[in-house]
């Protein structure tokens, strides 16, 4: 279509030229195409609404809980579904009074106030979650009160501080305020390490508490490696199955295939099988007298396990793009540059591989994006230490049930993978993605 | 697309829900536990009442029927958790409150509430079972027999690997038992913070010897391949293993760490009704004595225990095994479950960051 | 790839080395799928060859564990093997109900992702299909963004719209995941699909629909069965999303299998597996089947 409007552009000021009917040839052209378009797109169009409405859609709702979670605001009953707002008089407080005002006996009422409806809800386990997020230790502190919320009399501060004499930390009345804005970027903070402090300027956390960043990193560092090994060990071998005839490379392509279409977990599985220390390599070491009975070595349960494991899963993917590259080489060149003089080892590193980057660079890309995104296989065999961020993804949804942090690190890897993603998209283009 | 869904659900829903009869959905701890319960509660309720019975199992129950609460689709109608956990979702009004009238008094008359031992019954929790985390050992494994709780911190003496449950709960208790500090003093000083540092820091003593668990079916396997020489687990699992299916495992009783074990009705469960009525039936007198016919668990009223005998192997006698006997209980430690209501969340925020470290 | 006839000794010694790492790196590829086989007949609880293994002594094999799937979880194991007994197999048993489970969910699912994929990679193979590259984008995404991140979102959507729980939500989940398999499939077989064959049609008198059904689908029917083939496998083998918003008693086999894994891998995962892997090699055969045929269709023969 594209030559055909090109072809005619020289005419455009013949106004001669027209279909049957006598309509312009132009705007005839223009419809057709314009219908053309729209029957296209309304071949993709149910498949796309699809996918807003089971991918797009939840993954935004998730960036949405990363910034927003009502905690200290907003109540709601499980079963009745009623919403109420809690914390009202505190909050009415904050707005009044400036960041760090001294809280007053008014202040101190307002929470008094405000934690007879808590316990009347039972909403202060919940509140102080949602506080100890930000503050750690301070749960207790607000189930506690709420326990005493009906016998609490005036003056309040003392009665508060009799309670616990936590309520006169300054930092517990900052981190409140922070938390009385259903939307807030802290968990974005807690993912880099950050806190906010009394005057809620941002500062680091301290050491014994530090892990996203750490995290991120070794997420990264081991992805790198990963994507190196795949690299190291599939380049021979797609280089093999490139040179040999299409006969005998579609036999071997086989090893390849295979493991591509085999369950990941079976994967995972038959590598427990072989690295538990009374497992099959460590026996077979034994048994072979190369290694000492009560000296096996430890290959699971650690970063060893995790990447073994991981290199061998992704394996496939970085020798079926570089197949796909090396196999319309033409050997001639190399052959060429052998006949000119070069060793086999110039002819390769000048002719050759330069040849094949297009495909290594795609593997790497794939390898890589979904090395950093792994959950089932660390989790198996990675023990404490082997452990990616993933798994930490999916420790905060399952276990201590802190969602926002979860949608928050979540967003953080997204981000990251999508920006690859685009750049996998300009370099190598999406559609040039095959499989087998 | 609309009509497609429809279509789709009809046709899912008619294999998924084909029989609408009465059932529970009862969520425990899995492996040799569950198995436990589904023999002495779960297979006689049904006989009984004709009301079906979906088991199933998770790492901790606590944490599933929080999120299902919190999340609004809740599928579990009795769940099985540890003291704290039951106090803390209780205090979120995550938990329906029991009327405790409804459980059946001991044979003798006794009223429940006192037939029960003290602490077993709460607003929202009946107890069903005593248990214990302890640390045991395979014989094959090690050399000499470790008896204290430094033992098992002491990879000079005893070398190999260790298991541990991948939690603060338990681990920072024993850390300060085996640096020397009596079980009457632990929660005393683990309020503190330098008692928490210095169960962290008796915990790095072995870190790098330590193969995480996280479901109670994971020590006596870990023991039985070999991967670890000893492990904490909960009594009745190593038990099951050592009595049940001859693994030479030994158990260490000193330091043990006693908690009960409750069950509890999420809000909004789906079938509240039939959840009260097993709850009930499964915690009378006769059914927490048979469940001691099939793990070392000591039951939660007083009524069972003379009702409690031998293994279902027919000729192993339960008495001696139970965390509850006495010569068990010399350095015992109950779990304080106040101290574990307020600090978990924090302690196992920590507890987290030092694993990663 | 054969040696020059001119090969120094340096280099004859370095292709074989060359050879011998190759074979070393398929050695690394097959033998950690292929070692689960033997084992899953092992008679012992082990993960490894018992002496009674490597002597080919026949009592060293057995097929308790294949057993083990049958009866694990039955309310009466032990009954007479008769018909009652294959019954309460159908009904109870854990690893059947998984199976079953699986199945139903990966059929839908691959029903769904495979009708609405073939239609969309039918309009984004025309040339005039408008914001091709960003739609391509977006629908091949699912296959990018870690599973990890996709579960989290859905488990939020799907407790909001009362979907979670439900084999609908797992199915519709599951149907995502596999749409880019399908997608980029047949996207492949439509890249050089004659476009003058449905013209021809069309002015023979056919009408859109006959063209489809007679002309294009014969055409691109084997890139539809195996893009249908990726999406059922990639359903099959789905274990995260099923782990965060299905049931607890909405068992399939890869999530049984991770509950066996986690628990006690018993040697009756390893029959799991081998079952899975024979499972696998069937689906690889026909995939490659059918790739022969689309390209001896469309003309490309190999040799």
């Amino acid at each position: 279509m594209a030559n055909i409007t090109a072809d005619l552009t020289p005419s455009k000021a013949d106004t001669r030229l027209t279909t049957a009917d006598g309509k312009p040839l132009k705007a005839a052209l223009a419809a057709a195409q314009s219908h053309a378009k729209r029957r296209a797109f309304f071949l993709v169009l149910p498949l796309l609404l699809f996918i807003l409405v089971t991918f797009v859609l939840p993954i935004g709702q998730m960036l949405h809980q990363s910034m927003y979670n009502p905690g200290f605001t907003l109540h709601q009953d499980v079963i009745s579904k009623v919403k109420t707002p809690i914390m009202v008089n505190v909050r009415n407080w904050f707005d009044t009074n400036p960041p760090g005002s001294e809280p007053d006996e008014a202040a101190y009422a307002a929470l008094a106030k405000d934690f007879l409806l808590l316990d009347e809800l039972r909403a202060a386990g919940s509140v102080g979650t949602r506080v100890n997020y930000d503050l750690s230790g301070t749960r207790s502190l607000f189930t506690k009160t709420a326990r005493k919320a009906d016998k609490l009399e005036p003056p309040y501060k003392a009665a508060l501080l009799e309670v616990d004499e936590k309520w006169a930390n300054p930092e517990v009345w900052a981190v409140m305020r922070g938390a009385s804005s259903a939307y807030t970027i802290n968990f974005y903070l807690a993912a880099a390490d950050l806190t906010r402090d009394v005057n809620g300027e941002i500062a680091s956390v301290p050491d014994n508490r530090a892990l996203y960043v750490k995290l991120f990193i070794r997420t990264l560092l081991l992805s790198v490696l990963i994507t190196f090994l795949t690299f190291i060990l599939a380049y021979p071998v797609a280089h093999l199955l490139a040179t040999l005839p299409l006969r005998y490379s579609n036999l071997l392509m086989i090893f390849v295939l295979l493991p591509f279409w085999t369950s990941l977990l079976v994967r995972t599985t038959s590598w427990m099988v072989l690295l538990q220390s009374q497992g099959v390599i460590n026996n077979a070491l034994v048994a072979s007298g190369a290694l000492a009975d009560d000296n096996r070595i430890q290959m699971m349960y650690n970063q060893t396990g995790t990447v073994i494991a991981m290199t061998h899963i992704l394996l496939p993917f970085m020798i079926l793009p570089l197949y796909s590259v090396m196999r319309p080489i033409n050997p001639s060149y190399v052959r060429a540059a052998r006949s000119l003089g070069a060793t086999s080892w110039t002819a390769f590193r000048r002719i050759y591989f330069p040849q094949t980057i297009p495909g290594i660079g795609a593997g790497a890309l794939l390898v890589f994006i979904l090395a950093v995104g792994y959950y089932i296989t660390p989790a198996l065999v990675g023990g404490a230490d082997g452990q990616l961020i993933s798994n930490l993804i999916a420790f905060h949804m399952t276990r201590s049930l802190n969602w926002s942090m979860a949608a928050a690190l979540a967003s953080i890897l997204l981000g990251g993978i999508l920006i690859l993603y685009w750049l996998y998209d300009r370099l190598i283009g999406i559609d040039n993605l095959k499989l087998g | 697309m609309k009509l497609k869904t429809i279509l789709l659900s009809t046709a899912l829903g008619g294999v998924a829900f084909g029989v609408a009869a009465q059932e529970v959905t009862v969520m425990s701890w899995g492996g040799a536990y569950t198995k436990s319960q589904v023999e002495a509660y779960h297979k006689p309720f049904t006989t009984e009442t004709g009301i079906k019975v979906n088991s199933v199992d998770a790492d901790n129950p606590a944490t599933p029927i929080k999120a299902q609460v919190e999340a609004g689709n809740v599928t579990v109608d009795v769940a099985d958790v540890e003291y704290s956990d039951a106090i803390r979702l209780c205090d979120e009004g995550l938990l329906e409150v029991i009327d405790l009238s409804i459980l059946p008094p001991a044979p003798d008359g006794t009223p429940a509430s006192e037939d029960f031992i003290e602490g077993a019954l709460s607003d929202c929790a009946v107890a069903s079972i005593v248990w214990s985390t302890i640390y045991a050992y395979n014989t094959r494994n090690v050399d000499g027999s470790p008896t204290t709780m430094a033992d098992f911190f002491d990879v000079g003496k005893f070398p190999g690997k260790r298991g541990l449950r991948k939690s603060a709960k338990a681990n920072l208790e024993m850390a300060l038992m085996a640096d020397g500090v009596p079980a009457s003093g632990v929660y005393a000083l683990l309020e503190t913070d330098e008692g928490v540092d210095r169960a962290f820091d008796k915990l790095d003593t072995i870190k790098n010897d330590v193969v995480w668990w996280e479901a109670g079916a994971q020590p006596p396997q870990l023991l039985a391949d070999g991967e670890v020489v000893m492990s904490t687990a909960y009594n009745g699992r190593i038990f099951n293993a050592a009595v049940g299916e001859g693994q030479p495992f030994e158990v260490v009783w000193d330091g043990q760490i006693l908690d009960f074990d409750l069950f509890v009705v999420p809000r909004g469960a789906p079938n509240k009704e039939e959840a009260l009525k097993f709850i009930a039936f499964s915690t009378d007198t006769q059914r927490l004595a048979d469940q001691a016919a099939w793990i070392s668990y000591g039951p939660a009223r007083k009524s069972s225990g003379e009702k409690v005998g031998l293994f279902n192997d027919g000729k192993t006698e339960m008495a001696p095994h139970m965390p509850t006997a006495k010569a068990n209980l010399t350095n015992a430690l109950v779990n304080n479950f106040e101290f574990w209501v307020d600090r978990d969340a924090e302690l196992n925020e920590r507890f987290n960051a030092w694993l990663a470290q | 790839m054969a040696l020059p006839k001119h090969a120094d000794r340096l280099e004859r010694i370095w292709h074989y080395i060359y050879l011998a790492i190759c074979v070393l790196i398929f050695l690394f590829l097959i033998a950690p799928i292929l070692i689960v086989i033997p084992l899953s007949f092992n008679a012992e609880p082990y993960f490894t060859f018992t002496e009674k293994m490597l002597s080919f002594d026949p009592t060293g094999y057995s097929l308790r564990w294949y057993d083990l799937l049958l009866t694990f979880g039955m309310a009466d194991a032990t009954a007479p093997r008769d018909g009652s007994w294959w019954s309460d197999v159908w009904a109870n048993s854990a690893w059947i109900g998984a199976a079953r489970n699986s199945f139903i969910i990966g059929f839908f699912s691959t029903i769904l992702a495979t009708c609405l994929g073939t239609l969309a990679a039918l309009g984004l193979s025309r040339p005039e299909m408008p914001f091709r590259r960003a739609i391509m984008a977006i629908l091949i995404s699912p296959m990018i963004v870690p599973i990890i991140i996709t579960a989290t979102g859905l488990f939020f959507f799907y407790s909001a719209t009362g979907l979670a729980n439900s084999y609908v939500g797992i199915v519709m989940a599951h149907a995502t995941l596999g749409i880019p398999f399908v997608i980029i499939t047949v996207t492949a077989t439509l890249v050089g699909f004659d476009h003058s064959l449905t013209r021809a049609a069309a002015s023979l008198g056919a009408n859109p629909t006959t063209t489809f059904f007679k002309i294009t689908m014969p055409l691109i029917l084997p890139g539809v069965i195996s893009g249908a083939l990726f999406a059922f496998v990639t359903s099959f083998d789905e274990v995260v999303v099923v782990l965060f918003i299905a049931a607890h008693d909405q068992q399939t086999i890869p999530r049984q299998m991770w509950n066996g894994i986690r628990e006690q891998i018993s040697p009756a995962i390893l029959s799991v597996a081998t079952i899975l892997v024979f499972v696998s090699i069937a689906l690889l055969a026909t995939v490659e089947v059918l790739r022969r045929r689309s390209e001896r269709l469309r003309g490309i023969s190999p040799n």
